[in-house]
């Protein structure tokens, strides 16, 4: 180690400083700047890419330095996700190609499962293991009995992959465990989808009514940067939340609700919206299906009714219900994202698509807009087989409305059932990190002992991967491509992913991986190009693009055929449901055995002592993925449990005091907790940001820091109409003093 | 030339999406930071506030760490920006104790470093890096000699209020409010 008075002798030598590049600009700087050797970067060269460390997919560019290492990642001027301004886990995504815990090579289990004990193996031995298991399991149970759950870029080749091999149970927790319930409450009231990125025209409302969605707190990006639009522009926020979210803080009302209430609220604005008057009269008329029907329903549901239930002052309610009414249709009541919360999620989705359709926001500007997207051929690929069964054959009956499969359900069908034909057999799971995504854990590792097959696909060494007998190391998104970005936005756009960077360790990129096992098992037809790159390039090509012209612009924006971003005045609209309406009252609900107009019912309370778990997000992080990204955990790098001042002098905790929680069944958190007082958050509830706590040793920054919220959700209230799995109805009390490990249960 | 920023309190959500883009952009090593983000909560359940202010060097016209520094080090550079020379500096931290506002930092290779308005950036008409990435775009950086700046027009229009006035050092980070 040079000691202080070296490194001053030796400095100008450029130790431990940045070589600077000499081009025009850094010439014209002045003589300050020349005494200065760590003001510039030098030259930088950049590539394209669209972000992975969410499901936002802003574009970007990953800039280079001399030294050909990654110095930083921006979005992209051009992108409509991101507007040229990436949100903190994006601009930190370098961390994901930096971080040395990464996995390396490919591994397989020797001895028990859940014991973590592998062994390096080559790909060849890896993907030969894989197609062999898989292939006897065809052979005895039939190939649908492998299933596939995914939650990243990589998902759509092994979804090619298993539709190949005749599996047609692919699934991603994003829908039962997410976002779901909101699918399925406004297809069947406007026939149409939310979507992602959603299509809420947040830039021009002028009152946007946030239910539990803490904008701000969750980095949807383009919507936290349209929030912060309508703010300057005027708007009022409506914030509904037990916690005193940012969200609630930049609001005109807040709402402090007492928890698993927000029903009993919607119901009352729709109440006082009808009975004052303040509805979109001619959109009703033109436009809805069961508007008497809906007056007749919510006729007894009055602000002093809500006001028994959610603790909200009635004059609140009307005056908050006046406030969207006089802003309507430029006015957004915010379905959500994540929404699975006390299991009737359809229902109340139901009820915020019905608020919205009688304000008129659905199709008008400052409300929902309609998407445009720009969709690339697909290369004509063989017809798939015809599968025989599907997930839902384990459900006889249930779940009618569930629009995509469930990962919660093909996890329980999984566990051997009496009277049942076929039990999975096998899981490939590529990104997401089943342990802490599922609730019920025990339930996960229950069915995990019941495979035959178990393939973890991830970048990190996240707790699925300790389960598996054969861990593949994918590479990050900054060393490969990947499918062409098309979701839908305001316009149509293209967005190319490449890599900036040559796979690190003896990682490879998932299409690589599903190639060479399709080839494995003879099912190279649908993968007939070697390379991505050539795939990418020929549908471009179909479009008159090509990939040299999307390496130099990341990005293409194709203007909408029609000005119809939102809908024309008086304009004929057949929407896409039963009755040709949006359906306040929902025939498709009613056809299914439930309620065509959402009622409202009581949900069960914390018992003495105890406090309803609520969780969510902290800006720095998504989901239990980036816990370990030596850039993001310096921002956070464990969660801490909100507590009431009230609560606190009950029990007598104190400030960062570690504790450990256990839940109404007996669940135990591992690992402390520190206690965080505060006023933002109700007595009745206590609060964490997901995705911490992490058991898998192998992730060196994050292991053992904070607690999981996953842990500690043990009791499930399934959604009946599609299966969503309520994950909020869980309660905790504080243990002062560490637990014994036998209480701590796997 | 008088370089300022404006931070507006009623936008920023305290993502530190300022921090990870300063560290990148200026390789400023994992588990240190030129900027940071405070938060303020006042009151009790249900009446509260909450201020969100994305925090920094303030480049102060009467700098405490300019005066203190024995090798001339820490300096006035163009528009006001205060620097700090690398070369120059002994890492005696005479200026990290004189900082009213906790702006500086040891840096492990024995220097002392902090915000420089990203003025490699500025020089190319780019605006600093913080500024520049912020998703709530509650950030404002230009010359408050040009009136058509956007930190100007944005502190003609807005009440604002600076850090620690009473310290007398005249800074140039301003907070909307």
């Amino acid at each position: 180690m040079a000691s202080r008075r070296d490194f001053i002798r030796i400095s100008g030598l450029g130790l431990g400083g940045v070589v600077l590049g000499s081009n025009a600009a850094y010439q014209a700087f002045s003589q300050t700047f020349l005494n200065n050797d760590r003001l510039d970067l030098g030259s930088l060269r950049r590539t394209p890419t669209y972000c992975e460390v969410c499901f936002w997919k802003c574009a970007g560019w990953v800039y280079k330095n001399d030294q050909g290492q990654i110095q930083k990642i921006i979005g992209n001027d051009d992108d409509l996700h991101c507007n040229g301004r990436l949100c903190p886990r994006g601009t930190g995504g370098v961390g994901m190609y930096y971080d040395t815990d990464r996995l390396k090579k490919p591994l397989l289990r020797v001895g028990e499962r859940g014991q973590q004990t592998f062994k390096e193996v080559s790909w060849d031995e890896a993907l030969q293991y894989i197609a062999d298991k898989m292939q006897a399991i065809a052979k005895e149970h039939g190939p649908e009995c492998v299933a596939l759950f995914n939650h990243g870029s990589g998902g759509a080749y092994f979804s090619r992959l298993l539709k190949a091999f005749g599996s047609p149970n692919i699934t991603a927790p994003s829908y039962a465990q997410c976002r779901g319930p909101r699918e399925v409450a406004f297809l069947a009231t406007f026939g149409e989808g939310v979507e992602s990125p959603e299509r809420t025209d947040i830039r021009d409302t002028r009152c946007l009514v946030l239910i539990g969605s803490h904008i701000g707190e969750n980095m949807h990006n383009g919507q936290v940067q349209e929030m912060s639009d309508a703010i300057d522009k005027g708007a009022s926020i409506i914030t509904v939340d037990p916690r005193f979210s940012t969200a609630a803080s930049k609001s005109k009302f807040w709402l402090p609700i007492k928890p698993a209430t927000d029903l009993a609220l919607l119901l009352a604005w729709i109440h006082v919206i009808i009975e004052e008057g303040w509805y979109d009269k001619a959109y009703v008329e033109k436009y809805t299906y069961g508007f008497e029907q809906l007056r007749e329903h919510v006729k007894t549901m009055t602000p002093e009714w809500a006001h028994g239930i959610t603790t909200i002052e009635p004059a609140v309610i009307r005056e908050t219900a006046r406030e969207m009414a006089n802003a309507s249709p430029a006015v957004i009541i915010h379905p959500g994202r994540h929404v699975t919360w006390y299991g009737d999620d359809s229902q109340r989705l139901r009820a915020v698509a019905i608020l919205n359709a009688i304000l008129g926001s659905w199709g008008r500007r400052g409300g929902f807009y309609r998407p445009a997207e720009k969709k690339l051929p697909s290369y004509p690929f063989p017809p798939y087989p015809k599968p025989t069964r599907t997930w839902q054959d384990a459900y006889p009956g249930l779940f009618p409305l569930a629009g995509l499969a469930l990962a919660s359900g093909i996890c329980d069908a999984t566990i051997p059932a009496h009277g049942r034909s076929c039990s999975f057999k096998a899981w490939i799971v590529l990104g997401t990190n089943l342990i802490e995504t599922l609730p019920n854990q025990a339930n996960t590792i229950q069915a995990i002992q019941n495979l035959d097959l178990l393939v973890a696909i991830d970048t990190m060494p996240m707790e699925i991967t300790g389960w598996a007998d054969v861990v593949l190391p994918e590479c990050t998104y900054l060393e490969r491509y990947d499918s062409i970005r098309e979701n839908p936005h305001r316009k149509g756009q293209l967005a190319l992913r490449m890599p900036a960077m040559e796979p690190q360790y003896d990682s490879k990129p998932a299409y690589w991986m599903a190639r060479e096992l399709a080839i494995k098992l003879n099912l190279a037809a649908w993968f007939p190009f070697e390379k991505m790159e050539d795939e990418l390039d020929w549908q471009l090509k179909q479009v008159g693009l090509s990939l040299a012209e999307m390496q130099k612009e990341g990005i293409k924006t194709f203007e909408r055929e029609y000005d119809d971003l939102y809908f024309a005045p008086d304009e004929e609209i057949e929407f896409p449901t039963n009755t040709g309406k949006i359906e306040l009252y929902s025939t498709e609900f009613e056809n299914a055995g439930f309620d065509p107009i959402p009622k409202y019912t009581p949900h069960p309370e914390p018992p003495e002592g105890y406090y309803r778990l609520n969780y969510g997000r902290g800006p720095a992080h998504t989901f239990s993925r980036t816990a370990n990204n030596p850039n993001l955990t310096d921002l956070m790098d464990e969660n801490m449990l909100w507590v009431n001042p009230r609560v606190a002098r009950e029990w007598g905790l104190s400030n960062e005091q570690p504790v450990w929680l256990r839940n109404q069944d007996g669940a135990t958190s591992r690992f402390p907790i520190k206690v965080r007082i505060t006023e933002r958050i109700r007595w009745d509830s206590v609060y964490m940001v997901h995705g911490f706590g992490h058991e898998d040793k192998r992730l060196t920054r994050c292991f053992g820091k904070g607690a999981s919220d996953s842990k500690l959700i043990t009791r499930v209230h399934v959604d009946p109409v599609m299966g969503g799995t309520g994950m909020r109805g869980n309660f905790v009390t504080f243990l002062t003093s560490e637990p014994k490990a036998e209480e701590v249960q796997r | 030339m008088r370089y300022a920023m404006a931070v507006d309190t009623k936008k920023c959500v305290g993502c530190s999406d300022c921090v990870v883009a300063c560290q990148t952009e200026n390789n400023v090593p994992i588990g240190f930071c030129r900027d940071w983000v405070v938060e303020v909560t006042d009151g009790t359940y249900p009446q509260l506030e909450i201020e969100i202010r994305s925090e920094r060097c303030n480049h102060c016209n009467n700098s405490p760490c300019v005066r203190c520094c024995p090798t001339g080090a820490s300096h006035y550079s163009d528009g006001g920006i205060v620097l700090v020379n690398s070369e120059k500096c002994i890492g005696c931290g005479a200026c990290i104790a004189s900082c009213p506002y906790d702006a500086r930092y040891s840096h492990p290779d024995g220097y002392v470093d902090k915000c420089t308005f990203c003025i490699h950036r500025v020089k190319k008409g780019q605006d600093p890096a913080c500024v520049a990435v912020c998703p709530t775009k509650c950030m404002y950086f230009g010359d408050l000699d040009d009136p058509k700046s956007p930190v100007s027009v944005v502190l003609k229009k807005r009440k604002y209020k600076t850090l620690i006035p009473e310290a007398g050092t005249q800074p140039e980070l301003y907070f909307l409010i």
